[in-house]
């Protein structure tokens, strides 16, 4: 599956679709509220958490003030290092130059450490378009990359599979894979993964990664891991391609700490990564391993138009994830009806940043402004005020449906006008009063949105507040 | 001395469907020394034109509500959603506009949700009344993160004679609800609020209690479709006593 074509537009149907899938659904039941238990330990561990918030967003604002300075300083010192840093202002400009890269060196094979750049891009259908291999060695990428399916989640790519579908995809695509071999849970499943992976390293001409953070004074980016698989795919090869958007630079390797432990405790509560790897440049001279050629692919695509805008705050996210774990939409319905790239009230926002309103615009529509999102974001970014920050961008361009904005005219109408709203309520109270002599409707005209599901109180008798009010003070 | 003077937003939704918040909102109000006057001219706070983007008839709703509660000590809400609006989002709404934006943080000033504003501003920590049963306290998104209403409700709740107060699993997670979301997205929305019904039988108490109205229809709505047994009611009844109205969504 390729994110070339967003199916955002038919979010509806994509809903739709995930709610009478079973298996999505008994992969989301079963792991419901592991993250949130997990951050919140995590927060009650560390007394600072929510000034390192602070600080963190302190710095992400100070370096979107100065992006271009800080990206200068940083392709410098990449450059300084033997490294080359690449200027992609689309995802075809990013095709092609990874592209080049890897046919440069005649690669056939590229193997891959997790990257949500990658697939912005659709690197792996442009790769294989072109006769290269690639091999995801994240394991839920992994994973996914046999079912010829895109990540459901930024942090975990296969949170919607069950084991028991993991299982059949081994055995699906593992040829001389031993049928009487127990793979019924993950243990057994990591370790044939894990088999089958570590042959590949050796294999392929180049790592693609992707980079949490780019540091500017150093020129270094850094990847976080739980798996190691991101460091052999990076050092083994000859060549090294670090895939990542523009405004993942930071100032100093003292602002990447700050990012980096504000990162992890969010994503999956832990204090760090397993592995949380730093790298710089291509192998120097006594350097006893280490890739022959260092690029960096930095992407745009849109992101520069967000500057200055209302959707600034967006380019502070650091991708933890913890959004989408605390979201109730995302939770009911996982990240594929999302269409997309990004799910989530992150891909809330950022989707219809990068693909345009007219195809995102379901997505900021599709959230209760519960706020349980932004009250986690490590980065304090406001997403329900972005998301209704869309929905104002979608009223203006007359893409709201028509009977939202004549409903929401006619109803403003009788707001403005508190002898005509009084009238109105009053009949409306009457009349709903008559018919819902039992107490609540099991169903009403024009309410099928609420009595589909459930019943519709009706309300009280003797008349409404106002009225009651003003016959007890006469 | 006279209390202060209390001007009770009461809301769209309990104007028309649920007036028994609105008198137990002034009773509490009465009893904690508070003279209380409804303005007439008042009708809604405006958040549906706002959450769905229509920020200019937003802004003519709330210029009406604006001038409707000037002059009043406080402004009580039986309701976090609204008063989130009027306390967060006025401000924001009028930002192009500095006479108006600043008469709407005015306003924002002194406007309350009546559960914070007994403990918070009029320091009451108990309520005088007896109420034989159990019940479980929903978070309301709004009232929760924009206000902070949480630690108060409970509080209150606490010094009912005879409640025996239960927590859910996860009350502080969206009924599904949202407004309008609820009939734009109707699909979604029923996985929210059968997970919240679950969770709110999973305590075995008598009744659920909220302080949004339309949170709190959207749960006895989804109880009563799924046959389950506990009631519905505003927080403020409870704490007023008010144990005899039919629970939302019953028959009279």
């Amino acid at each position: 599956m390729s994110h070339s074509s967003p199916t955002t537009p038919a979010f509806r149907a994509n809903v739709r679709a995930a709610l009478d899938n079973t298996n999505l659904q008994a992969a989301l039941r079963g792991q419901r509220g592991n993250f949130v238990r997990k951050r919140a330990a995590a927060r009650e561990a560390l007394p600072e958490f929510d000034a390192l918030r602070d600080h963190a967003r302190d710095i992400k604002n100070h370096t979107l003030a100065n992006l271009d300075r800080y990206l200068e300083i940083y392709e410098k010192n990449v450059t300084e290092s033997g490294g080359t840093v690449h200027w992609a202002e689309t995802a075809e400009d990013a095709r092609r130059i990874v592209l080049e890269i890897c046919q440069s060196v005649g690669a056939k094979t590229v193997n891959k450490g997790k990257t949500m750049i990658s697939e912005e891009c659709g690197i792996n259908d442009h790769l294989q378009a072109n006769g290269i291999t690639p091999v995801e060695t994240d394991l839920g990428e992994y994973i996914i990359q046999l079912r010829g399916e895109a990540p459901s989640h930024i942090l975990a790519p296969a949170i919607h599979v069950t084991v028991a579908e993991v299982e059949a995809a081994f055995r699906q695509f593992h040829d001389d894979l031993d049928p009487a071999r127990d793979l019924s849970d993950i243990a057994s499943l990591q370790v044939e993964a894990r088999g089958r992976l570590r042959a590949k390293y050796f294999e392929a001409e180049v790592g693609i990664t992707g980079a949490n953070l780019l540091i500017a004074e150093t020129g270094q980016s850094v990847i976080v891991t739980n798996e190691g698989n991101g460091d052999l795919s990076q050092s083994l090869p000859k060549v090294h391609i670090v895939m990542a958007s523009l405004e993942k630079v930071v100032p100093t390797l003292e602002d990447a700490s700050t990012v980096l432990r504000v990162l992890a405790r969010s994503a999956t509560g832990q204090e760090a990564a397993v592995y949380t790897t730093f790298s710089k440049g291509p192998r120097r001279a006594g350097d006893p391993d280490g890739p022959e050629q260092y690029h960096v692919v930095l992407l745009d695509n849109g992101r520069s138009g967000m500057l200055g805008t209302e959707f600034e705050e967006m380019l502070r996210c650091i991708r933890c994830g913890a959004c989408m774990n605390h979201c109730p939409v995302y939770q009911a319905v996982g990240g594929h009806a999302y269409g997309w790239v990004y799910p989530g009230p992150m891909g809330a926002v950022l989707t219809p940043g990068l693909i345009g309103v007219e195809q995102g615009g379901q997505l900021p529509n599709a959230s209760t402004f519960c706020g349980r999102c932004e009250a986690v974001c490590p980065m304090r970014i406001p997403l329900p005020k972005m998301m209704r920050n869309w929905r104002e961008r979608e009223f203006e361009k007359k893409l709201t449906p028509k009977a939202m904005r004549s409903g929401l005219g006619l109803w403003a109408w009788f707001a403005r006008r508190p002898w005509a709203y009084r009238t109105g309520t009053r009949v409306a109270n009457r009349v709903l009063k008559t018919l819902g002599k039992k107490g609540s409707f099991s169903s009403l005209p024009l309410a099928g949105g609420w009595t589909d599901h459930r019943d519709f109180p009706a309300p009280q008798s003797g008349g409404t507040f106002m009225d009651q009010w003003k016959a007890v003070r006469r | 001395m006279a209390g202060p003077r209390v001007a009770l937003f009461v809301t769209c939704l309990v104007d028309m469907f649920r007036p028994s918040v609105g008198f137990a909102t002034v009773k509490l109000l009465t009893g904690a020394g508070c003279t209380v006057e409804v303005p007439a001219a008042q009708t809604c706070c405006g958040q549906p034109a706002w959450n769905s983007g229509d920020r200019e008839s937003a802004k003519a709703v709330a210029r009406g509500v604006i001038a409707a509660f000037e002059g009043y000590d406080h402004v009580v809400v039986p309701s976090g959603s609204c008063a989130a609006t009027i306390v967060r989002d006025y401000g924001e709404m009028f930002r192009d506009d500095g006479e108006w934006q600043a008469r709407a943080r005015e306003l924002a000033g002194r406007t309350h949700e009546i559960t914070s504003f007994l403990t918070d501003v009029l320091k009451v920590k108990t309520v005088c009344q007896a109420v034989a049963g159990s019940a479980t306290y929903h978070d309301s998104c709004s009232g929760l993160r924009s206000l902070g209403v949480s630690a108060q409700p409970r509080q209150l709740l606490a010094s009912v004679e005879g409640l025996d107060l239960r927590e859910m699993e996860d009350p502080d997670v969206c009924c599904g609800f949202g407004g309008l979301f609820c009939v734009k997205y109707p699909d979604i929305s029923n996985v929210m609020v059968s997970d919240k019904t679950r969770d709110i039988a999973g305590t075995g108490a008598d009744m659920v209690l909220a302080g949004d109205l339309g949170c709190l229809m959207n749960m006895a709505g989804k109880a009563r479709r799924e046959g389950r047994t506990f009631q519905a009611r505003h927080v403020v009844e409870v704490l007023a006593g008010d144990m005899q109205t039919p629970a939302i969504g019953e028959s009279e």
